[in-house]
């Protein structure tokens, strides 16, 4: 199963995300703003990221585009946690390197549809 | 897998609180005009935080309405409208709104809808557009059916070199169009270079695919979803074009890399159908469930918990060790096991009750926005200082203190701080300052609330206590006790009732509420230089510092707090008073002596004064003197309720249980010097008539 990086600021999202992960027999690793994210993606590998957008000290925008100067985060997926379903947000984080996106709100089922899609 | 979403709900509720918190704060500070980005980012991400959370735990009410404020918020940090004081006030009663509805969910209660609308009526206003369900609340529509292609769809897919680089595997997308219907794809190697030339993080083929089945259009767009943009693509259904199908017949070769196994389709469409359902079905279900109320503890203290827990197993098992072969000449370490045990047993509840303890924030925080708001509804200005905040208090006593306190805040702006006007013709400062202190002294938390207003008048209040015959013109009162007609049931000395309080009213309330907690209140004031509402209470209510007692054959305890001092009786310093009662004289006072026995009808050792000892006790702002037998050990003492085993004692305010196991009754000060004096008053009056 896959090792996963769930970033977000709100501590019910990423409850729900990480629980919802584990359930699925993912392994995961939280953290609370892009900043934190990039200090464990810069010492640790991760076949998936997902993050939330808008978040304090770096928002997940600037985390897609940090995480793809490393290259161990060349190709790897990263999924932003969108609640804009305006095309605005989706065209930025894909310019900085995301590789697709989850609208919010989804429930869990839709969110290991998701991964399953990217993982496999 | 079915994942129930009630279980995040607690969590999600409590950090929307705290950034309503964090938006009040920020708002309160905010000043018309100019709008600092970070705290319109910080405000803004609370707000955005609000909406995305309400829209997955299914509060679709809260998601609605704060995506008004959300977009109205966004506006302003992108520079294309101003904060304007009206914007300031509407975002705060958007606060409320959202926290009322987060509180309606928490409890399952229906909310004041009307105002709800009302705010968001205002927001909408603002935004200037009329109210719309703005909110993507359901993300899918059905999709119409006239896009799906009887015989399937041929796609014509060339990623641009770069594609890669956003993490989108080719492999990826074909699988999922194979999980559709059955795919035949054809590579196009055309644009393959030479071995040399080749750039391995490049794309550099293309493919198009056969995919036959019922598959409608839009399920193929959402495949391609990542990389539009990132690659030409063209889907066209099949059987238009039989063109197309004319590919150089290198391509053939690698149709097997691709694995094209057709794998029956997956009925998606109907999967989300019910997905939906299963999401209203929850919303359905919100209304009855209600949250219990919860704590958040450091991880420290969990931490030093579970380390003491440690070390008291070591202790006990010591002590099991010591147990199974025990001889005289183990006494010593057994007594040091025991002083162990007894010191783990202490450490262990000094933690566990420090797990109950918060910091006073928690009950001074809705002050500056309360402040701010009567400064706009009265015409003054006010500074609220706040300072030690950090001081830790029950939970339980930090629940019931924050009526009285509002309360006391309000009367401080209401009456004691004097109008812009008033205050520079006083010589004053315009602003006038409203002052909240908390720190601990002893056993105690004491919070205190202080203006630097007009002061209480002395002489008003003491015309009202006379004119209500508290007191008689001809008493000489200090000023403390003339305050202290301030806490009798319906003393006013308001001339006008203004809406916001009257002073006075209420007041009894707020002593009654604090005497509840253990606690008590006074009041100091100078005229001209305002005045100090000084509450003490005790830091826990749980436990209790206790004074063992023995009257008779009964034990009991009086709270330590209570008890000044204990003395051996002198006879001589007795006065009987018309024999309705007793007074000690003792230095420069007399003292009301309370006989315990005759209170609690028991058969004292002796009746004789000077055989007992008199326990000096102060509660119900004088002192008394206790008759008892005899003092005994002094120990913490964890409270029972009498009322919720038994039922309410005068006199007794509630009990424990002793180390061999037997109850002792707790004395409740206050109660039973009023008893005394109730019982004394009827004996003189009865003597009288």
């Amino acid at each position: 199963m896959a090792n996963i990086l769930a970033v977000d600021d709100s501590a019910s999202m990423r409850q729900m995300v990480v629980f919802t992960l584990r359930g699925a027999g993912h392994q995961v690793t939280e953290a609370a703003d892009g900043q934190a994210a990039l200090d464990l993606a810069k010492r640790q590998r991760f076949d998936l990221v997902l993050s939330d957008v808008n978040m304090p000290r770096m928002d997940g925008i600037t985390l897609a585009r940090e995480l793809r100067t490393l290259p161990a985060f060349k190709f790897t997926p990263i999924l932003m946690l969108t609640t804009e379903g305006g095309m605005g947000k989706k065209q930025e984080g894909k310019a900085a390197g995301a590789t697709g996106w989850i609208v919010k709100p989804f429930n869990p089922e839709q969110l290991l549809a998701t991964i399953k899609k990217v993982m496999g | 897998m079915s994942i129930d979403m009630e279980q995040f709900k607690a969590t999600f509720i409590e950090e929307s609180l705290e950034g309503l918190d964090i938006m009040e704060a920020v708002l309160l500070e905010m000043q018309p005009g100019l709008a600092d980005a970070e705290e319109v980012d910080n405000i803004f991400r609370a707000a955005h935080s609000i909406k995305g959370g309400s829209a997955t735990f299914g509060f679709s009410d809260i998601s609605n309405f704060t995506h008004v404020v959300e977009t109205l918020l966004d506006q302003i940090r992108a520079g294309e409208r101003e904060v304007t004081q009206e914007a300031i006030n509407l975002f705060l009663s958007s606060v409320d709104c959202i926290r009322d509805m987060l509180a309606g969910a928490q409890e399952g209660f229906e909310i004041n809808l009307e105002q709800v609308a009302e705010v968001k009526a205002g927001l909408d206003r603002m935004l200037g557009s009329t109210p719309e369900a703005a909110v993507p609340a359901e993300a899918e529509t059905e999709t119409p059916d006239s896009m799906s292609a009887a015989s399937g769809w041929k796609i014509v897919f060339k990623p641009f070199p770069d594609m890669l680089r956003s993490g989108n595997d080719v492999v990826r997308l074909f699988r999922e169009l194979a999980d559709m219907g059955e795919m035949i794809p054809k590579a196009n190697l055309e644009g393959l270079p030479a071995l040399v030339d080749m750039e391995p993080e490049e794309a550099c083929l293309s493919w198009e695919v056969s995919l036959n089945g019922s598959i409608d259009r839009e399920q193929i767009d959402e495949v391609f979803e990542w990389v539009d943009g990132d690659c030409e693509l063209s889907i066209t259904p099949l059987g238009d074009e039989k063109a197309l199908e004319d590919m150089p017949a290198e391509s053939v070769t690698t149709e097997a890399e691709i694995n094209p196994t057709p794998v029956q389709a997956a009925p998606v469409a109907q999967e989300r159908r019910s997905d939906n359902d299963r999401r209203q079905g929850d919303r359905r279900k919100k209304r009855s469930s209600s949250e219990n109320s919860s704590i958040r503890v450091g991880i420290d203290k969990v931490d030093a918990l579970i380390n003491l827990v440690g070390e008291l197993v070591i202790t006990q098992s010591m002590l099991g060790q010591l147990g199974e072969d025990f001889s005289m000449d183990k006494v010593e370490r057994l007594k040091d096991g025991l002083a162990e045990l007894e010191r783990n047993t202490r450490e262990l509840q000094e933690n566990v009750m420090s797990i109950r303890m918060m910091p006073i924030s928690f009950a001074f925080n809705r002050f500056p926005r309360m402040v701010h708001d009567l400064c706009g509804k009265l015409e003054k200005k006010i500074e609220l200082k706040m300072s030690g905040e950090q001081t830790e208090l029950d939970k339980t006593v930090m629940e019931k203190i924050g009526d009285p306190l509002v309360h006391l805040v309000r009367n401080a702006v209401d009456h004691g701080i004097e109008t812009p006007e008033k205050r520079l013709a006083a010589g004053k400062s315009e602003t006038g300052t409203v002052h909240l202190n908390a720190y601990h002294q002893g056993g105690n938390i004491l919070i205190e609330i202080s203006d630097d207003g007009a002061g209480l008048n002395r002489e008003r209040i003491l015309a009202k206590a006379i004119e209500r015959g508290l007191a008689n013109s001809d008493d000489n009162l200090s000023d403390a006790e003339i305050f202290d007609f301030l806490f009798q049931p319906g003393f006013s000395t308001a001339d006008v009732v203004s809406d916001v309080s009257g002073r006075g009213v209420g007041m009894d309330v707020v002593k009654r509420n604090i005497t509840a907690l253990g606690g008590a209140i006074d009041v100091e004031s100078r005229p001209g230089n305002g005045s100090t509402f000084t509450i003490r209470l005790p830091l826990t209510l749980a436990i209790l510092d206790g004074q063992l007692i023995r009257v008779g054959e009964q034990t009991f305890i009086i709270p330590l707090v209570s008890i000044i001092e204990s003395l051996q009786v002198e006879p001589v310093r007795v006065n009987a008073i018309a024999g309705s009662a007793e007074l000690y004289k003792l230095r420069d006072d007399y003292l009301p002596v309370i006989r315990l026995y005759e209170t609690f009808g028991l058969k004292p050792d002796s009746l004789n004064l000077e055989d007992g000892l008199l326990v000096v006790v102060e509660g119900h702002g004088q002192q008394a003197g206790l008759l008892v037998d005899d003092l005994l050990a002094q120990q913490q003492v964890v409270i029972k309720s009498l009322e919720t085993n038994f039922k309410k004692v005068g006199g007794i305010s509630g009990a424990t249980i002793l180390g061999d196991g037997t109850v002792a009754l707790i004395v409740d000060i206050d109660g039973i010097i009023q008893l005394s004096q109730n019982g004394s008053y009827k004996r003189a009056s009865n003597a009288a008539a």
